[in-house]
């Protein structure tokens, strides 16, 4: 367990801050619990203090006025030295890089000025401002980074807009802090903070379309097989397959087929998989949903595509099964 | 002999038959049904809880998957908000106090509170139903557009659930506002009335002013799903923020339904526990309308993040603040209580004693995300839910529990086994202390909450929680045993075991079902123990029986 370091400037404000509070916290505890044990002491039962029904009306009036003016005078400064920082949220320095990114059930899409894509990654240069644009394709989600000490929830149907200059280089997680629904917990992905020469690198080498299995990867999460289907890329420790099967290691493993019978998952078995949907073609297990047709939806290079990427999620069956798989018609 | 007739003429011993109880309009009775009906939703919402921390000992997730554990955090949250924090120590110890704390024979209207009564077990009935066939993975929030569109569960018997039981908090509202009004005993004036009565005043306003919100926004909920008609819903041209808005605006002064009453409790268990006048005793009264009040101003702060305005934010952010003082003025009257009493720690005060305490950190941590930058970083994540579990679980339930324990004589006529009592009010505190003390770091770390899995970094942290979790289990299993067993074999209770001065201790233990034999006058200010002691020595120099 390490603790979060402080990525930008921003983080350093806000931690000062924290900590100012901290202090204040300590102190009202201190008193509280102070006050409590030294009265427990003092005037306990039996202790040598008498009991006095003194009038405390006059002396009250004193007492209550001096603690309350002292806590709002108190709070009204954690007030405006909160606001302050918060105000700067709203106002993105002009020249920032801005990135787009959108949520949807339980994947983040991040798309580049330069025509670059991610999935669950977030690419940034060191010390230049960065503007996040946010929104989402379904429910409300919410895009946090820890180690910046920002959030924003991200609306279907609008945009919201997060900025930042990071400062420390490395890999940080950021998650979805909105409930999504039941993938929630695997809405997480990695910001990667590069320095501007390996930013320019990674720009340079990043193809702003991919090859074949990425695009069916792109397409696996389009399409909302994600959502059903496990995949173990972006939650290698995600197991829950309710809803549908796993993809992990689906290719080239047996199954029973519609007449019992077990039969290996080749890339034909897939193909027809999501052309035809539905339990039809699989007998086992029993799931919560039941697997609507693509056909007419996803055209050939897309299952292509798809069937590719499922491939990867078998590696050691991929090499040896690829001979009888139906080779992608260009042009189909 | 005395003892006997007493207990013939006791409200729990007079006709004994099951259609008597179903059909009682006796305050006390609805609220000993109350109380069944809230144990029993406490329980179930405790074995969500328990199953919850269960999962979140293992990173991958130990038992559950993703979807019964989204099922099970959402049960725990609807049960523990709605069938028993909103209800709890209104509907118990309110529905029993508030007409004998008056000097009162009953409510003003009985029979309405017993129909409150079904009205709450109806709703209860279909949130369960809804929850167990299907289950629903919204969070106690029900969020838009989750919640109409994207989920697969019983939505619709839940929120009906919901709507049902704000009709018998409307109802219990109404009942203790107007009661207050009309049937203070004689001499009773409002600067003599407990600060209990304040807090439940106080309570029953935002019950009856808030609740209607949150039926109006379930009802457009409903609307939008069956008839398509565009409120929260962007794809129908609504707006899902609308939902928060609306949500929240009954949702944030329910924080205050939930804590209020327990202010009122610990101010009485204080008071007598030090045999001695409240400090400020005005300043507590208005600082629980104050609070009620403001409270209706703040619902703003629970959406910093979610894409208002930042005049908004700025307001609100600036309101939660003034919100907190009221509670500040309470906390430094209890310790100015303390000053010069003389200070008895049996359970209840040790319960009281907690609540102070916890409730102070929650307090505090309250400033945390009520300041706007900070609010950034820590909400939506295990720092929020270990706020409002202090303020809920540690405030709220401790206080409920110092009141089971300090009327627990006066409604049953049997003392509870005061070294138990003790011991499970120090389990709580600790116990407590164990399991969201942790959430608070997890917090500060960015652990999100509503993560049925979570990365391995945050394990340690996590897997003290469920320790201390299972310590909480304990204190809470504890006293349902001892209470059960003192009602069969507790030592038989005086009328006013604790040397307490409400009006609730001039009756006998348990109350006749008239509850006074004779309509009390009121003489004194509430809390004054100058004149008790008074009046004892000279009971105690002529008849025995005064």
């Amino acid at each position: 367990m390490s603790w979060l370091p402080e990525a930008s400037a921003h983080a350093t404000r806000i931690d000062i801050l924290l900590a100012g509070l901290l202090l204040i916290s300590l102190a009202v505890l201190g008193l509280v619990f102070g006050l409590m044990t030294i009265n427990i002491i003092r005037f306990r039962v039996g202790s040598r203090v008498p009991l006095s029904h003194e009038a405390v009306v006059h002396k009250s009036w004193r007492f209550e006025i001096g603690w309350t003016s002292a806590t709002l005078v108190i709070f009204f400064l954690l007030f405006l030295w909160a606001a302050r920082l918060y105000v700067v949220g709203f106002q993105p320095p002009s020249g920032a890089i801005q990135i787009y990114v959108t949520g949807k059930q339980w994947m983040w899409k991040v798309q580049y000025p330069g025509g670059q894509r991610e999935i669950n990654m977030l690419h940034v240069p060191m010390g230049r401002a960065v503007q996040l644009l946010l929104t989402s394709e379904d429910v409300i989600h919410d895009f946090s980074i820890p180690v910046l000490r920002i959030k924003h929830d991200v609306l279907p149907g609008r945009y919201q807009s997060i900025w930042f200059v990071a400062t420390r280089s490395g890999q940080f997680r950021f998650y979805c802090t909105q409930f999504c629904g039941i993938g929630h917990s695997r809405m997480t992905g990695t910001l990667v903070v590069l320095n501007s020469t390996d930013y320019a690198d990674w720009l340079d080498h990043t193809p702003a379309s991919g090859s074949l299995a990425t695009t069916g990867e792109m397409l696996f999460i389009r399409n909302g097989c994600s959502g059903c289907h496990v995949s173990g890329r972006y939650a290698s420790d995600a197991r829950d397959t309710s809803r549908a099967p796993s993809m992990v290691g689906l290719y080239g493993s047996m199954v029973p087929g519609p007449d019992g019978r077990p039969i290996r998952v080749d890339s034909a078995f897939l193909h027809d998989a999501i052309l035809h949907g539905g339990p039809a073609r699989s007998q086992q297990g029993n799931y919560s949903t039941e697997m609507p047709s693509f056909r007419g939806v996803l055209g050939e290079d897309d299952l292509a595509a798809l069937v590719a990427y499922l491939q990867t999620l078998s590696p050691s069956a991929s090499s040896g099964m690829g001979v009888d798989a139906v080779t992608p018609r260009e042009g189909n | 002999m005395a003892l006997t007739a007493d207990r013939e003429r006791s409200y729990l011993w007079q006709d004994g038959t099951v259609r008597s109880w179903l059909l009682t309009t006796d305050h006390k009775r609805i609220a000993l049904l109350y109380m069944a009906s809230i144990t029993v939703f406490f329980i179930l919402g405790g074995i969500g809880a328990a199953l919850i921390r269960m999962q979140l000992v293992m990173p991958t997730g130990a038992i559950l998957s993703d979807e019964t554990y989204g099922r099970m955090f959402t049960m725990h949250g609807i049960v523990m908000v709605w069938l028993f924090l909103v209800p709890s120590i209104p509907v118990t110890l309110g529905n029993f106090l508030v007409p004998l704390m008056l000097g009162a024979r009953d409510l003003a209207f009985p029979r309405l509170n017993l129909i409150s009564w079904y009205l709450f077990v109806m709703a209860g009935l279909l949130v369960v139903y809804g929850l167990f066939r299907g289950g629903l993975e919204t969070g106690w929030t029900f969020y838009t557009p989750l919640s109409t569109d994207y989920t697969q569960g019983r939505v619709l018997p839940v929120v009906a659930g919901v709507f049902l039981s704000g009709f018998s908090s409307i109802a219990t509202g109404l009942n203790f506002i107007i009661s207050i009004h009309q049937l203070r005993a004689s001499g009773m004036t409002w600067y003599r009335l407990p600060l209990m009565l304040w807090a439940l005043y106080a309570t029953s306003v935002i019950f009856v002013l808030a609740t209607p919100v949150l039926s109006i926004t379930l009802v457009l909920l409903a609307f939008e799903h069956f008839f398509r008609v565009g409120v929260f819903d962007p794809t129908l041209g609504g707006d899902p923020l609308l939902f928060q808005h609306l949500f929240w605006f009954y949702s944030h002064p329910a924080v205050y339904i939930m804590i209020l009453p327990g202010m009122g409790v610990v101010s009485e268990v204080v008071s007598t526990f030090c045999h001695k006048q409240v400090f400020g005793y005005r300043f507590v009264a208005w600082s629980s309308i104050s609070i009620a009040a403001i409270g209706f101003l703040v619902w703003g702060h629970h959406m910093f993040v979610a894409g208002t305005s930042l005049y908004a934010a700025v307001v609100f952010s600036m309101l939660s603040f003034l919100v907190s003082v009221p509670s500040a003025i309470k906390v430094f009257n209890w310790l100015g209580t303390m000053h010069g009493g003389a200070i008895r720690l049996d359970a209840p005060m040790l319960y009281a004693m907690g609540f102070i305490g916890l409730f102070t950190v929650g307090g505090l941590t309250g400033l945390f995300l009520a300041s706007l930058a900070s609010d950034v970083h820590l909400t939506q994540t295990y720092f929020v839910v270990a706020h409002f579990h202090y303020i809920m679980v540690g405030g709220m339930v401790s206080a409920y529990f110092a009141g089971l324990h300090y009327w627990w004589p006066k409604i049953t006529g049997r003392m509870y086994p005061e070294m138990w009592g003790r011991t499970a009010a120090a389990l709580l505190f600790f116990g407590f202390n164990l399991t969201f003390f942790p959430q608070f770091l997890l917090g500060y770390e960015g652990m999100p909450r509503r993560y049925a899995t979570y990365p391995a970094q945050f394990q340690v942290l996590n897997v003290l929680s469920s320790a201390g979790a299972s310590i909480l289990a304990l204190a809470y299993i504890l006293p349902l045993i001892y209470f059960a067993w003192s009602l069969l074999r507790g030592a038989r209770a005086t009328d006013n075991p604790w040397q307490a001065t409400g009006l609730e201790w001039r009756t006998s233990s348990p109350p006749p079902t008239e509850n006074f034999v004779h309509p009390p006058v009121v003489t004194h200010d509430a809390y004054d123990y100058a004149a008790l002691d008074q009046a004892n020595i000279a009971a105690r120099q002529e008849v025995p029986h005064a």
